[in-house]
């Protein structure tokens, strides 16, 4: 399970946002397109995907259900 | 500085001659903000219109108990405080850099003087607000009509595993808050603010990219709200 944004690099226009808004550096500019830089170091604010128009970034979420209700506890 | 070529794509400009864009430019000023940096902040008095040039600006209302409601993300070339600046009374909402922002900057004084001079500039404002105005609707409708926590609870439970899908999870789809907008019929910050509501429930916890699902009876109570 990937916990960093994942880029769609085909629909990447390279404007950049989402690099300017990432407060802990997870994303660069290659070339012009946007790229996971430092995986290790996104804490997952989602903004790099709120602000992206291109609609090339995505955050997904796992929907998981807690243990305790299989066992019903 | 000020460039041209930025102004002439700001909404505001669209269709200004260069002369007429000159005239502009000579009471335009630039700004810069560092990321979290109120720029405009709600209440205070109209001074002037703001156009993005680079990064990104959040608007936001936020409650006396410090709940906040997202009015928008504006991205470069998007105006803001021009509601305030238009209809000369206090900021209706704050606006705050998302990360490291250039802004250009009219004065009010100075926007209602070109205005005057320069015609196009006024029927580009009414489409741009008449466009707010559309958006502000369509928020409307969402938070007084319709009830979306409770839908986006049931949107959880529907794609949560069941006792015989636990194996199986990580097969299952994974959803972004865009996808759950759009399966539920609303907007992307009204998503948030609804998983927010939930997890003050106690119902589910959002742990970086896991939704977790902590009392399903509460989330089924919830979803069964009108």
């Amino acid at each position: 399970m990937l916990d960093y944004p994942q880029i769609n690099q085909e629909y990447c226009n390279g404007c950049g946002l989402c690099v300017m808004v990432c407060s802990n550096g997870v994303l660069a500019l290659v070339h012009n397109i946007a790229m996971v830089y430092s995986m290790g170091t996104c804490v997952y604010c989602t903004n790099c995907e709120a602000v992206c128009e291109a609609g090339a970034i995505r955050c997904p979420y796992e929907i998981t259900i807690e243990y305790k209700h299989f066992l019903n506890l | 500085m000020v460039d041209i070529d930025s102004l002439k794509n700001m909404p505001y400009l669209l269709g200004l001659e260069t002369d007429e864009l000159e005239d502009v430019m000579r009471s335009v000023f630039e700004k810069s903000a560092e990321r979290n940096e109120i720029i405009v902040h709600e209440d205070e008095p109209a001074q002037a219109l703001f156009f993005i040039v680079s990064g990104a600006v959040k608007v936001q209302k936020t409650s006396s108990e410090g709940k906040e409601q997202i009015l928008g993300i504006l991205r470069p070339g998007d105006a803001f405080n021009d509601v305030a600046v238009f209809d000369g009374k206090p900021a209706p909402a704050s606006a705050i850099a998302m990360s490291k922002v250039t802004v250009y900057g009219l004065n009010r004084t100075d926007i209602v003087t070109l205005t005057v001079r320069h015609p196009k500039i006024a029927m580009n404002a009414i489409q741009i607000l008449a466009a707010s105005v559309r958006r502000y609707i369509s928020l409307v409708e969402d938070l007084s009509f319709r009830n979306v926590t409770s839908r986006v609870a049931k949107l959880l439970l529907q794609y949560a595993p069941d006792q015989a899908q636990v194996e199986e999870a990580q097969a299952r789809p994974r959803l972004t808050q865009q996808d759950m907008a759009g399966l539920v019929g609303t907007s992307r910050e009204v998503v948030g603010r609804s998983l927010k509501a939930l997890e003050e429930e106690g119902a589910i916890r959002v742990d970086r990219h896991r939704i977790a699902i902590l009392d399903k009876d509460v989330l089924e109570e919830i979803s069964a709200e009108d």
